[in-house]
């Protein structure tokens, strides 16, 4: 039997990685990064790099770097909630999960943008917890109803109870991390289960060009320690915060990663990283940062390559959609990111539901791109032979009235040949207008109804969501707050 | 006199092609020449700046060239402002500005682009930066005598600082002393008129246009 090819799309030639591997090597060594965190920076010195403590730069050698990159696993392991199901993170592997940290939810009665409460937050978890391929779910939503400075934990604390999927989540304060921590340990039963069975992956953004912010550099120093993995996302923009070249970015955006994972190395031998980011193609009339657009789609395929390149799970935000609305646009978009997304083999792919730039999550959106991802799943499973000889037998005495719909050889393959998309309309011209002319969206939102109508919350048990509960009200406490938004 | 139409001519040519160097190198030819600054800003670069409008707003011009454009007038402020301070700076700067994107915030693109376009404007402008502490933005604005003060905002969280800032211009009884425009992704008409600052604009050209509305305190001649 012949073995079945994974298709792969790759952007760049060995000589290319090579090159842009190299500036990357020689930016660190001789222009360095900006490291606001002052325990960075002794870590730094301590391995021997120059620190200019006036301007806060940090020179980063070759060796360093190499050293870094060889105590840097290869793949990442996640597990979910009741520490059961193991994904993991690496090779061609690939995992979806809703684009996060979102501002704002298009609500579909009214066809605008609204901010998200505690309900939204809930109703997304559980959506996501549905959706067959998406396997990882995220912080989606930043709830308006309480207080922005408890906004982080309170987004993880929701997502815990309503959902057993692994969670991408990160700080917005540098005091976020200790809470959401506990509430992950919480769930593990314990510190240790939990670096042993990570539940959680974290976000640190540098901030373009070249700088890793007080915040962004203590959660990639916490989350080392404690073993969990960090999404390195760096986030250049061509022509604004970094060179407008694709090929330039990518020297950029190597080296803001490759910094980060230094520091997550000092921090902690082996630590769990993952290459990620979320550039760019700088729209020069707009000023706006299109994750639809095809370059932007480019870059990321490329900086994966290369984290492939360097042996790293490799982690993209693609396939969404800068739309305002579940139009045509955001179909497009997010359909052509998800398969190219695939197709590069990128380990995490973070973008499902999203809308706006990165601003807006749409729980419709959300079921339409869990079809796309089911699409981009059959497109890299690729082409089986199933049966030797493939077709021959079944033509053995064919005749005009054979049919090959009744055939066991059908029977026994369609439903692994093909799949069979829910919101997608394969209807006749007839039988659509008969169901009431629906658009996909429209389609989308009967289900997302039904979802939430019919199947009830995958919920955590009653003794962990009253611990989750404990270390929550502790952190509002801690920052001023008495109340909490009701959950249920 | 013809000498002085081409040189005008010239000034406005390298400001719309972006030319930063020829337009000071030019600015300085017409300080050692005594010209009259206030002309030559008026009659050289300002049609220099306005023609790069019309490109931008044609949809010729994207932002790499407008900005270089602004970066140009920026330039030549710098250079004829002594000139200009010498004769009737109060006449000439159509209001002092204090901008910046607020406290907790890192981004700075679109404000940087407010920020040209306001000196291009002939607005005297200080960019504070980005992620700049409310406190800074009050105390350069009475240091300076400021007209406007602009924050700029791109996250939702970020945004209630704008308010922030108005309550803190009302404990201090300043309120009255300072106009404040608001702008940036998140930021709305709505937003502006609920936390009662003066303006919004949507794009630069918009709080260009604000800008020059409100104006200086002082009057303009």
């Amino acid at each position: 039997m012949i073995r079945t090819t994974r298709p792969k799309v790759e952007l760049l030639s060995r000589s290319f990685i090579e090159k842009i591997v190299d500036e990357a090597l020689l930016l660190l060594e001789r222009h360095g990064v900006f490291v606001e965190n002052a325990e960075a920076r002794s870590l730094f010195k301590e391995a021997g790099m120059p620190v200019d403590e006036t301007n806060l730069r940090v020179l980063i050698n070759r060796k360093l770097i190499e050293d870094s990159l060889a105590l840097t696993p290869l793949t990442v392991k996640l597990y979910d909630r009741a520490g059961r199901k193991e994904f993991v993170v690496g090779h061609d592997n690939v995992h979806f999960d809703p684009g996060s940290a979102a501002v704002k939810i298009l609500d579909h009665s009214t066809q605008q943008e609204r901010k998200p409460e505690t309900a939204d937050l809930v109703r997304l978890a559980r959506l996501t917890d549905s959706c067959e391929h998406i396997h990882f779910q995220s912080t989606a939503l930043v709830s308006s109803d309480v207080p922005e400075i408890i906004a982080d934990s309170y987004r993880l604390y929701l997502g815990l109870q309503f959902s057993s999927k692994p969670v991408v989540t990160g700080t917005f304060r540098t005091e976020g991390f200790r809470p959401m921590f506990e509430m992950l340990a919480a769930v593990r039963g314990g510190d240790e289960e939990l670096r042993r069975k990570p539940l959680a992956i974290f976000d640190a953004c540098p901030s373009p060009p070249l700088k890793w912010s007080n915040l962004t550099t203590q959660s990639l120093i916490d989350c080392a320690r404690a073993g969990i993995p960090s999404e390195l996302i760096s986030m250049g923009l061509t022509g604004a915060t970094s060179p407008v070249t694709i090929a330039g970015t990518l020297v950029q955006h190597v080296a803001e990663n490759l910094a980060g994972l230094v520091i997550c190395q000092l921090a902690q031998h082996g630590a769990p990283v993952i290459f990620g980011g979320s550039p760019a193609s700088f729209d020069m009339r707009k000023g706006t940062t299109p994750m639809g657009a095809i370059e932007t789609m480019m870059i990321d395929m490329a900086y994966a390559q290369i984290g492939k390149y360097l042996k790293l799970p490799t982690h993209a935000y693609m396939g969404l959609s800068d739309a305002k609305i579940d139009d045509a646009q955001a179909g497009l978009e997010s359909g052509m990111g998800a398969t190219l997304a695939a197709l590069a083999g990128i380990n995490v792919i973070s973008g499902a539901g999203m809308l706006n730039f990165e601003s807006t999550q749409s729980l419709e959106k959300l079921l339409v791109d869990n079809e796309i991802c089911g699409m981009a799943y059959r497109l890299i499973e690729g082409i089986a032979q199933r049966e030797d000889p493939l077709a021959l037998r079944l033509f053995e005495g064919f005749k005009p009235e054979t049919q090959f719909m009744t055939m066991p050889h059908t029977r026994k393959w369609y439903r692994l040949e093909h799949t069979f998309p829910r919101l997608a309309d394969r209807d006749t011209y007839d039988a659509w207008v008969s169901q009431g002319r629906k658009s996909m969206d429209d389609r989308a939102h009967d289900r997302v109804e039904q979802i939430l109508d019919e199947t009830p919350p995958n919920l955590a048990d009653e003794a962990l969501r009253k611990e989750l509960e404990r270390i929550m009200r502790r952190d509002a406490k801690n920052n001023g707050f008495d109340r909490l938004p009701d959950i249920l | 006199m013809e000498s002085k139409d081409r040189l005008f001519n010239l000034m406005a040519e390298a400001v719309v092609t972006g030319n930063k160097e020829e337009a000071e190198t030019l600015a300085k030819r017409a300080l050692s020449e005594k010209f009259d600054p206030n002309e030559v800003i008026e009659k050289g670069y300002i049609p220099g700046i306005q023609k790069a409008g019309i490109l931008w707003e044609k949809g010729e011009y994207f932002l790499p060239e407008l900005i270089s454009s602004a970066e140009c007038m920026k330039a030549v402020m710098a250079v004829l402002k002594p000139a200009l301070e010498a004769s009737q700076a109060e006449r000439f700067f159509r209001g002092k500005v204090v901008i910046g994107t607020i406290e907790g915030d890192i981004h700075d693109i679109g404000k940087n682009l407010v920020a040209s376009m306001l000196s291009a404007n002939g607005f005297d402008v200080v960019d504070l930066g980005a992620d700049v502490n409310l406190e800074r933005f009050i105390d350069k604005a009475r240091e300076m005598d400021a007209d406007l003060i602009c924050l700029s905002a791109l996250l939702t969280t970020t945004m209630l600082n704008q308010r922030r800032l108005i309550e803190m211009l009302k404990e201090r009884g300043l309120r009255q002393q300072f106009k404040v425009l608001v702008g940036g992704a998140p930021v709305t008409k709505r937003w502006a008129s609920d936390i009662g600052a003066d303006g919004y604009g949507e794009n630069a050209f918009e709080a260009v246009r604000l800008a020059k509305e409100i104006g200086p305190k002082r009057g303009l001649a």
